[in-house]
C-alpha cells in the first residue's frame, strides 16, 4: 500500500466521523468538533493529492497546498464565528440547545 | 475556447466585487452615522457597473471575462460573466438599492446619538452580501466560489441575530451549522474534482469531465452540500425561524438574495461544469424534492398565524420551483442537461421571486412596525391604514401566484412548456397545485386585510413614504418583469 492510499482512507475515516458526528451529536460544540474532524479530512486528502505532482518530476503540486492554506484560514474562521455565536446564546437563554421553543413563533411580540 | 484574453469591459466584473467590499472596509473605518452614507452612496455606483456589465454583454459576442492579474487559466484565475451571471447580477443591484432605502429609517443613526452595534452591522453585512453574490455570479473557479460561499454564509448568519435575542441567535447558529456542513460537503467535492482532473476553472473543467465515478461522487457531495445551504427540502428546517426571526429588511436580503447564492451555484455545476455526468434519474431526484418542497412549504405556510412566518415558509415553497428546472432542462435524447425554456424559466423565477419575496417581507415589516404585531388574525383594516404596502403585498403575491403579466407567470409558463415539451406531465401538476396553494394564503391575507375592524385600527407609528415606495417599487419590478416577454429572446439561456 503506497502513501497516498494510506492517506487517503484516513481521509475517508475522518470525512465520515465528522459527518456522522455532525448529524448525530446534539450539544452545539460537539458538532463543531465534528465539523472540524471532517474538515481536517478534507485538509488530509487534499494534501495527498498534492503529492500526485511528483509523477511529473516536480517534488509535489503547489497549487492544492496553496488552496489548503485558504481553506484553513476559511474554517478557522467559521470556528471562531460559531464559537462567538454560541457563547452569545449561553450568556442571554444559559441554555446551550439547539432545540426551540415550542409556542416561541406562534404568537407574541418580536 | 473563450477565456483566453480579457474581453471589453471585463474589468467592470472587478468592479462590481470589490466596489461593495471596499465600502465595507471604508464603512468599519469611518463608523457611526457615516456607514449608512457610505453604503447608500455605493448603491447607485453598484447599479451603474451592473448595468454597465449588462451593455458589455450585450455588445460583446460571448461571456464578459477578466483575468485577473492578466493571467489565464489553468495558471491564473478568471471572472467570467454569461447571460445568467448578467441578469443576477443586475436583479442583485436593483433588489439591494431597494432594500438600502427602505432600511434607511429602520437602521438611521440620528445626528447627536451615538452608534448601535443593529445598524452599524446591518450595513456593513448588506455590503458584504452584496459583494459576495456579486463574486459567486462572476467566478469562474470552483475554489473561488467556495471562497465566495462561505463570505457569503458569514454575511448572512449575523444578518439573521441582529435583534440579539436568544430565540434568533438559536436560529442564527443552526443556520451556521447546516451552512458549514454544506460547505465541507462542496469542499470534498471540488478537492475530488481537482484530483481527477487536475483543474478547477469551470471552462476547462467542463472540457475534461467525463461521466465516470469520481465526477458523479463528486456532483453529488457538491449538489447535497449545496442543498443544505439553499434550503432545498427537507434541509429547510433552518431557513423559516431564521428568516422569520430576522428584521424585515435582513429577512427581505436573506429571503430575496441570500440562499440564490448556492442555488446558483449549483446551476453553474449542473448545467455548465457537468452536464453531460448529470444522469436522469438524478436530475427526476431533484426536481422530486424540489415538489416537495412547493408542496409542504405552501401547506405550513397556510397554517401560520404571523405574517412574517407565513412569508417565510412561502420561501421554502418558491425554493422549490428553483429545483424544477433540472429534470425540465434534461435532454433525453442527448442524455444531457441542455439549455432551453427550462433553464430560461428557472432564473426567471430567482429573479422575479427575488423582487417579490423582498417587497413582501418588507411590506410585513413595515405592518408589524405599523401595528405592533404581525397576527393574520387581526389584520383588518391594514388595507386603509397602510393601502401601499398592501398593495405592494398583494403585487408580489400575484407574481408568486404568476398571474399574468407578472415575473412569476413567464417563469412558470416557461416551465410548464418545458414540461409539456418533454412529455413530462406530473411537473405541470406540481407547478399548477402549487400555484393554487399560493394563491389560497395569498388570499387568506389579503381577504382579511381588507375587512372592516370590529374597532378603529390603532396606528403606532405612521410608515414613511420612502419605505412604502421602495416596497412597491421592487414589487412592480416583479410583475412588469414579465414584460420581457416581448423583448428578443435570444434570451438569457446563451452562454
Amino acid at each position: 500500500m503506497s502513501v497516498e492510499t494510506v492517506f487517503a482512507l484516513a481521509a475517508c475515516a475522518l470525512v465520515g466521523i465528522g459527518l456522522y458526528g455532525l448529524i448525530a451529536q446534539p450539544h452545539p460544540l460537539r458538532k463543531l468538533v465534528a465539523f472540524n474532524v471532517m474538515g481536517t479530512g478534507v485538509f488530509v486528502l487534499f494534501g495527498a493529492l498534492a503529492r500526485r505532482g511528483a509523477a511529473a518530476g516536480l517534488a509535489a503540486d503547489p497549487v492544492p497546498q496553496a488552496l489548503l492554506i485558504t481553506a484553513i484560514v476559511v474554517a478557522f474562521a467559521a470556528t471562531a464565528m460559531t464559537v462567538a455565536l454560541l457563547l452569545r446564546l449561553i450568556e442571554s437563554t444559559d441554555s446551550a440547545s439547539l432545540a426551540a421553543e415550542p409556542p416561541a413563533d406562534d404568537v407574541g411580540p418580536r | 475556447m473563450d477565456g483566453a484574453t480579457s474581453t471589453d469591459g471585463g474589468v467592470l466584473l472587478a468592479a462590481a466585487v470589490l466596489l461593495p467590499f471596499v465600502a465595507m472596509l471604508l464603512g468599519m473605518v469611518v463608523g457611526g452615522r457615516q456607514v449608512q452614507r457610505v453604503a447608500l452612496a455605493v448603491m447607485p455606483v453598484g447599479l451603474a457597473v451592473a448595468v454597465g456589465t449588462a451593455d458589455a454583454w450585450l455588445d460583446g459576442s460571448g461571456p464578459v471575462v477578466y483575468l485577473l492579474g492578466g493571467w489565464a487559466p489553468p495558471l491564473g484565475i478568471a471572472l467570467r460573466a454569461d447571460g445568467a451571471a448578467v441578469a443576477m447580477l443586475l436583479a442583485v443591484a436593483v433588489v439591494v438599492c431597494g432594500i438600502g432605502v427602505y432600511a434607511r429609517s429602520d437602521f438611521a443613526t440620528p445626528r447627536g446619538s451615538a452608534e448601535t452595534r443593529t445598524s452599524y452591522s446591518y450595513w456593513l453585512l448588506l455590503l458584504a452580501v452584496w459583494g459576495s453574490l456579486n463574486l459567486v455570479f462572476v467566478s469562474s473557479d470552483l475554489f473561488t466560489l467556495y471562497v465566495a460561499l462561505e463570505l457569503l454564509t458569514f454575511a448572512g448568519v449575523p444578518l439573521v441575530c441582529l435583534a440579539g435575542s436568544g430565540e434568533t441567535l438559536r436560529a442564527a447558529l443552526r443556520y451556521l451549522l447546516f451552512a458549514l456542513c454544506g460547505s465541507v460537503l462542496y469542499l470534498l467535492g471540488a478537492v475530488l474534482l481537482y484530483g481527477g482532473y487536475g483543474t478547477l476553472d469551470i471552462p476547462l473543467l467542463a472540457g475534461r469531465v467525463g461521466a465516470e465515478p469520481i465526477a458523479w461522487t463528486a456532483l453529488a457531495l457538491m449538489t447535497v452540500g449545496l442543498l443544505a445551504k439553499t434550503a432545498l427540502f427537507p434541509l429547510h428546517l433552518w431557513l423559516p425561524p431564521a428568516h422569520g426571526g430576522a428584521p424585515a429588511a435582513a429577512s427581505a436580503v436573506l429571503s430575496a438574495l441570500v440562499i440564490k447564492g448556492s442555488w446558483f451555484l449549483v446551476v453553474r455545476l449542473w448545467f455548465d461544469v457537468m452536464p453531460g455526468v448529470v444522469t436522469p434519474s438524478a436530475a427526476q431526484l431533484l426536481g422530486a424534492l424540489g415538489a416537495g418542497a412547493i408542496l409542504f412549504g405552501n401547506a405550513v405556510a397556510l397554517r401560520q398565524v404571523r405574517l412574517k412566518m407565513l412569508v417565510a415558509y412561502s420561501t421554502v415553497a418558491q425554493i422549490g420551483y428553483l429545483f424544477l428546472m433540472f429534470p425540465l432542462a434534461y435532454d433525453t435524447a442527448a442524455g444531457r442537461i441542455a439549455d432551453g425554456l427550462a433553464y430560461s424559466g428557472g432564473l426567471m423565477h430567482a429573479i422575479s421571486h427575488a423582487g417579490a419575496k423582498s417587497a413582501m417581507f418588507m411590506a410585513a415589516g413595515s405592518i408589524y412596525s405599523a401595528l405592533g404585531h404581525d397576527r393574520i388574525a387581526d389584520l383588518a383594516g391594514v388595507a386603509r391604514a397602510l393601502p401601499v404596502s398592501t398593495f405592494a403585498f398583494a403585487l408580489g403575491g400575484i407574481s408568486l401566484v404568476g398571474l399574468p403579466p407578472a415575473g412569476g407567470f413567464l417563469a412558470k409558463w416557461w416551465l410548464l412548456s418545458a414540461a409539456v415539451g418533454g412529455a413530462q406531465w406530473w411537473w405541470a401538476l406540481v407547478l399548477l397545485v402549487g400555484g393554487l396553494l399560493t394563491a389560497t394564503y395569498l388570499f387568506a391575507v389579503l381577504s382579511r386585510a381588507l375587512r372592516v375592524p370590529p374597532a378603529p385600527l390603532v396606528v403606532r407609528e405612521p410608515v414613511a413614504r420612502s419605505r412604502e415606495l421602495a416596497t412597491l417599487t421592487l414589487a412592480l419590478a416583479s410583475v412588469l418583469l414579465g414584460l420581457v416577454a416581448l423583448l428578443d429572446l435570444r434570451s438569457l439561456a446563451g452562454a
